[in-house]
């Protein structure tokens, strides 16, 4: 993909703000997550439905296997969280966060038909807000910005590469 | 403007900007502080999410502290012994392999070579079916079965094969030693080889057998309900205290931790004034309401009819009879014994609530006009004056509605089943403050109490479904689902080797019993019952 960053201030700013926002929302999941230790991901997974659920209900079987996507989904919202707010691996963490969203969106489809026994808090058909919210990760993956700390470690990068030369 | 704009820019725009901006002496210098401000610009806002996480974590923190302050009530499991099974070996007896037998001896660790099959194959298929190895994974508790008895040739031979499994092994297993059979219950009390006995024959049978135990020196495991008639309770009574054997009765959600805690939360005062109890029953299918399948080989060739019918009034043959005798008052006490008792000692034990001093009741066949005698629809009232409560219990065994345990008083009520919740009333005084100021939210529980969230489960049928949202089935030790029976066999066990008092004894059978019969004479006589103390007698 040829990339063009020639964005105005606004742009820059609320593309800024949008991946801020989103990093707080997963950076928090993951502390609520991380920090009750009666929290597992069990309940959630069983209460999947649609064409994948067989899949999500299969990691509840083994313990051992459900501790580890315990294990996975706290630290990857953390990680991801920080990523995005920091700007540091900026696109291996929308990535990450993009696939998180997915599975979360698939294990939960708001297909007609379907229905969930943990009621959502507004009321969707098809779009639900963590597809808003996976979109909006792959809008700033498409619209990439300079500001986080991927820049300044991009420019030492640089910098030294030049003073080698 | 356009220079604020173009310094926001990012990438190629900068890369053409900054040579006009960089004296020639320092090209990096002034790139990199830039970039470094750039690239640090939303460091702040992790600062920000520290600060407001730091804030909500305390104030949950201070919120949960000052409720448990005020509750006195702490979040962790009660204290319980997982110990294993120590002690000399004992040796048992089991009457009864019709519905309930079995479901006991595999409690006690015995089950027919066929179930490990089908349970073993049942795993292999669906992951989540935790029964084969939560059976393999169940304490061994020392004991060996030595006699068995049951009125049905071919639940016999089963029970028999059950109880020489002492490997827990499927059909590749051999028998670990010789089971005899008994013909009667009496021959079967009278073994010198057995110390004690599991009875779960129909409930016109508990009382005899339990007399004729205690009069041999047996400990007795008994089914609820103790007593299927009111004179005979006394005689129980009597001839297991003279005896002196350890007796337990079997309501095993005493093992039910929810329980335990709600017991805890009373304990404190967290209700304030408790003034109403109600306890229901709602099942909605034919297993729920006792339909149960009769065995396709049975006839009166395989079925000692007239040891069957024993002390109840004389029937011919008849297999559903037989198969489904808690559809009758012949052999049963209907929903009241049943599953009112159950319900009822919950609340004994977690209100000691003892004997109501009035009892009233009605109800109906209004759903499963199959021939039966006893109500699907039933309703019973218990009057406590001298603890300014009532007791009401409300069943149905045509409607699945969810009804759950709810023990109601001044200040706040709870919900008491597989999980505890309690909330606090609105209009509570002992709360007020805590309410108008914010602290504690009415709609939310102050307590809540839901063990082994983090192990799925996996229960298979409606009847299942029911005793296990009620407690009844399972329950958790350190996080781990246990058998709620298995504990409770295992408690009566210890208490035999240890000379000590179960928690279901003969003085807690008694007051279910006796709560039970008055009960069911309010239903089956349309008039209000006493209880008198002192004579101890229903007037």
């Amino acid at each position: 993909m040829k990339r063009t960053c020639n964005y105005t201030i606004g742009q820059t700013t609320f593309l800024v703000i949008l991946r801020t926002l989103i990093g707080w929302h997963f950076l928090y999941e993951g502390m609520v997550k991380i920090t009750n230790p009666d929290w597992s991901s069990a309940g959630y997974l069983l209460d999947s439905r649609g064409f994948l659920s067989g899949f999500f209900h299969s990691l509840t079987y083994k313990a051992s296997v459900l501790h580890t996507v315990d294990f996975l989904n706290e630290w990857g919202l953390i990680l991801i969280g920080l990523g995005l707010i920091l700007g540091l691996f900026t696109r291996f963490s929308i990535f990450a966060g993009i696939l998180l969203l997915a599975l979360y969106y698939l294990s939960h489809p708001p297909f007609p038909g379907i229905s969930f026994s943990v009621p959502s808090e507004g009321s969707y058909l098809i779009v639900n807000k963590t597809l808003i919210e996976m979109t909006a990760l792959l809008v700033l993956y498409v619209f990439p910005t300079r500001i986080g700390l991927d820049a300044v470690f991009q420019v030492l990068w640089k910098s030294r590469k030049r003073a080698a030369k | 403007m356009e220079k604020k704009d173009k310094n926001m820019n990012s990438g190629e725009e900068l890369k053409n900007e900054t040579p006009r901006e960089e004296k020639p002496t320092n090209p990096d210098k002034k790139v990199k502080r830039r970039d470094v401000l750039k690239g640090l610009a939303t460091v702040p806002v992790l600062g920000i999410f520290a600060w407001g996480y730091y804030k909500k974590r305390h104030m949950d923190r201070v919120l949960k502290q000052m409720i448990r302050d005020e509750l006195g009530m702490e979040y962790a499991p009660p204290v319980m012994s997982t110990a294993p099974s120590s002690g000399r070996q004992l040796r048992l007896g089991v009457i009864g392999y019709g519905h309930r037998g079995p479901q006991l001896m595999k409690a006690a660790g015995f089950v027919h070579p066929s179930w490990i099959d089908a349970a073993r194959a049942a795993a292999e298929k669906n992951p989540m079916d935790k029964r084969y190895q939560e059976f393999m994974e169940q304490d061994d508790l020392n004991i060996v079965i030595n006699g068995i008895c049951d009125v049905f040739d071919i639940h016999a031979e089963e029970q028999m094969a059950a109880a020489a499994n002492l490997k827990r092994q499927g059909s590749e297993g051999k028998p670990a030693y010789p089971v005899k059979r008994y013909r009667t219950y009496k021959e079967l009390m009278a073994a010198d080889d057995i110390d004690a006995v599991i009875i779960a024959a129909p409930d016109h049978w508990h009382a005899p057998m339990t007399i004729e135990a205690a009069r041999n020196g047996k400990h007795v495991y008994c089914e609820k309900p103790m007593t299927w008639n009111l004179p005979e309770t006394y005689v129980v009574r009597d001839e297991v205290k003279k005896s002196g054997i350890v007796f337990q009765l079997g309501h095993q959600g005493r093992q039910t931790e929810s329980y335990i805690k709600a017991k805890e939360a009373i304990e404190k005062n967290l209700l304030g004034k408790v003034n109403l109890i109600e306890v229901t029953t709602n099942r909605n299918s034919p297993n729920g309401a006792w339909v149960y399948n009769i065995h396709p080989k049975a006839s009166p060739k395989n079925i000692d009819w007239k040891q069957f019918i024993g002390q109840a009034p004389w029937h011919d043959f008849d297999l559903k009879r037989f198969f489904r005798w808690r559809c009758w008052w012949d052999y049963s006490t209907g929903l009241s014994g049943d599953l009112f008792t159950h319900e009822y000692d919950a609340m004994n034990q977690i209100l000691g609530l003892g004997i109501p001093q009035y009892a009233s009741g009605s109800g109906g066949i209004y759903y499963f006009k199959d021939g039966r005698t006893v109500p699907d629809v039933q309703q019973e009232v218990f009057e406590y004056p001298d603890r300014n409560l009532s007791l009401l219990y409300s069943a149905t065994l045509a409607s699945d509605k969810d009804r759950g345990k709810v023990i109601m008083g001044h200040d706040g009520w709870m919900e008491v089943g597989r999980t505890l919740n309690i909330y606090a009333d609105r209009e509570s005084d002992r709360y007020r403050e805590l309410i108008k100021n914010g602290k504690i939210d009415p709609s939310l529980p102050i307590y809540s109490y839901s063990p082994g969230r983090k192990n799925p489960d996996a229960v298979t049928t409606a009847t299942e479904k029911y005793f296990a949202g009620r407690g009844l089935l399972y329950t958790y030790r350190e996080g781990k689902r246990v058998d709620t029976t298995h504990l409770h066999i295992k408690e009566w066990l210890e208490a035999i080797r240890k000379g000590t008092q179960p928690s279901c004894n003969i003085n807690r059978g008694f007051e279910e019993a006796i709560t039970n019969h008055m009960g069911v004479i309010a239903l089956r006589e349309g008039r209000r019952v006493e209880w008198d103390p002192d004579k101890e007698v229903i007037v």
